[in-house]
């Protein structure tokens, strides 16, 4: 089976600062692959110059067996979507939910708008009463279930999660959590997560791959950070951290 | 044990457009010598609670207290130039992001040195020096370098330690850290917290650590405050969090994901309308 996503010694360089340096990694179709790291590790560069938002100075990224230029058409958006970290930043202020999710549709030529963007905020478990509010009218979660909806309503089948509810409080972090699981299991949607927090990429991925410096670190199992099974002593010291404060005696 | 704080029947409301919003219904606690937590999600009330005790609430906003005293002196009668001395000097507080809470355009060290300078009397180059060690105490390496920096220069850590140390200078009996380190990477977090920790305990003074991170506090705090919708739902030592009682407690406990618990789905909150009375 082709890989949904496969990257071969990804190079980014902005200006004479060398943001990832030759990351290769491979992700199979149906699979949630997470990438974790401290700020300035490139774990977000790397999603990013996946969706065409970052310069790519050398190496290569093939989407399904499909090799990406430097511009990306219009297909690519359609099976590649990202969900970003601020719900507070990520959505249009001016433009009701509504308009946020007719949108991608209408980029995309799709007819039968009125039922799809229903379905959409059914799925992400808004319901219609969302649909014609502005995002300054929603709390963190529902805005950032609204940057689900209209990133699925493209039916896509690689999501690009950016810390997604690293601004969101615990409880609702859960829910989000939750919803994401749902989507990944009803439409056998392939992930790849961002994220600062181990708790949170053991929850949600199989595979994950540990980064700093723009380069990784180590390649790990899920199980393997329950098990401790960790060879490098940044990871180590990653899993300490998760676990708290812990007072010298 | 004596007591530095007295917090009681604390409230906090706002007036809007729409009604009044009342942030803070009646919270009370007392403070001594020691650290401790309150926690609670955003909009919970727990930043307006420490606002209020260090005098930065906004003026369009109303505060009511049976008593809210700080070492003898009461707070809600303290004239504003009273409660201006106490601040900075007596009460200090840490904020959660260095990028936004220091002064962009100036250096790292004069801030310092304004603070001290505007609570003691003392000389240039006797500031400079105390900011100096200041700086050291919160191991900075380089503290002659980062003395001539400016904010946006250092990096997260780095600024969150320069404002502790900015706090920290005047000698503080009571510290109140607003969410001091969400804005951290997880391992600089740690280094922040052990910095603080040990000044804390060398110098005597008592800590209130705000934040929505229930296990962080639990580790680092002796007592644990849970609020929620303005009203403290649950007191804890924090050594015996894991038999929390109130549902919220144990609820905000559960619904974290946790390396090698395997729940799918996460358990999520039920909001109980009850727990808003």
């Amino acid at each position: 089976m082709t890989p949904a996503l496969s990257i071969d010694k990804l190079r980014v360089v902005y200006d004479d600062f060398i943001a990832l340096k030759d990351v290769s990694l491979t992700v199979s179709q149906g699979e949630s692959f997470g990438l974790v790291g401290e700020s300035g590790s490139g774990k977000s560069t790397l999603l990013r110059a996946v969706a065409g938002l970052a310069p790519v100075a050398s190496g290569t990224i093939d989407v399904a067996g499909k090799r990406l230029g430097k511009t990306r058409d219009k297909a690519f958006y359609r099976q590649v979507q990202m969900v970003f970290q601020d719900p507070y930043g990520s959505l249009h202020p001016r433009q009701t939910v509504d308009r946020l999710l007719l949108e991608p549709l209408d980029i995309h030529g799709f007819a039968d708008t009125e039922k799809r963007i229903q379905r959409a905020l059914d799925e992400v478990g808004l319901g219609s009463g969302f649909r014609f509010r502005y995002s300054h009218q929603l709390s963190g979660g529902q805005r950032q279930r609204v940057a689900i909806a209209r990133a699925l309503i493209l039916e896509p089948s690689v999501l690009l999660l950016d810390e997604p509810t690293s601004a969101l409080d615990a409880s609702v972090q859960a829910e989000v959590l939750n919803l994401l699981e749902q989507v990944r299991r009803d439409r056998k949607l392939t992930f790849v997560m961002v994220s600062h927090d181990l708790g949170v990429i053991t929850h949600m991925c199989e595979r994950l791959m540990v980064m700093q410096g723009g380069q990784e670190v180590e390649r790990l199992d899920a199980v393997d950070l329950a098990t401790r099974n960790v060879a490098q002593t940044y990871t180590r010291n990653l899993l300490v951290a998760s676990e708290g404060f812990v007072r010298d005696a | 044990m004596s007591t530095l704080l007295h917090v009681d029947d604390l409230r906090v409301s706002f007036p809007t457009r729409t009604g009044v919003v009342e942030a803070v219904r009646g919270v009370s606690f007392s403070l001594g010598q020691e650290r401790l937590g309150i926690v609670g999600e955003s909009g919970s009330g727990k930043s307006q609670t420490g606002r209020a005790i260090m005098g930065l609430t906004p003026q369009q906003a109303e505060i009511r207290a049976s008593r809210l005293e700080f070492s003898g002196i009461d707070l809600l009668k303290a004239s504003t130039a009273e409660r201006r001395a106490l601040r900075g000097n007596r009460i200090a507080m840490i904020l959660q992001d260095p990028k936004y809470s220091l002064d962009p355009v100036m250096t790292i060290g004069r801030q310092i040195v304004e603070t001290l300078r505007t609570h003691e009397k003392i000389g240039k180059s006797a500031a400079r020096e105390r900011a100096l060690d200041m700086l050291a105490a919160v191991q900075i390496r380089d503290p002659k370098r980062v003395y001539d920096l400016y904010p946006h220069e250092v990096s997260g850590g780095m600024g969150q330690r320069a404002m502790i140390a900015m706090m920290l200078i005047a000698g503080p009996e009571l510290l109140i850290a607003d969410e001091p380190t969400s804005a951290l990477d997880v391992t600089v977090q740690l280094d922040i917290l052990r910095i603080l920790d040990r000044l804390v305990i060398d110098r005597g003074m008592g800590l209130i650590f705000i934040s929505h991170d229930l296990r962080l506090v639990s580790t680092f705090c002796d007592r644990v405050i849970v609020m929620y919708a303005g009203k403290i739902v649950e007191e804890l030592k924090a050594s015996e969090l894991s038999q929390a009682k109130h549902p919220y407690t144990q609820g905000l406990l559960n619904c974290m994901p946790k390396i090698g618990s395997d729940r799918h789905p996460l358990p999520v909150l039920d909001r109980q309308p009850e727990w808003l009375l």
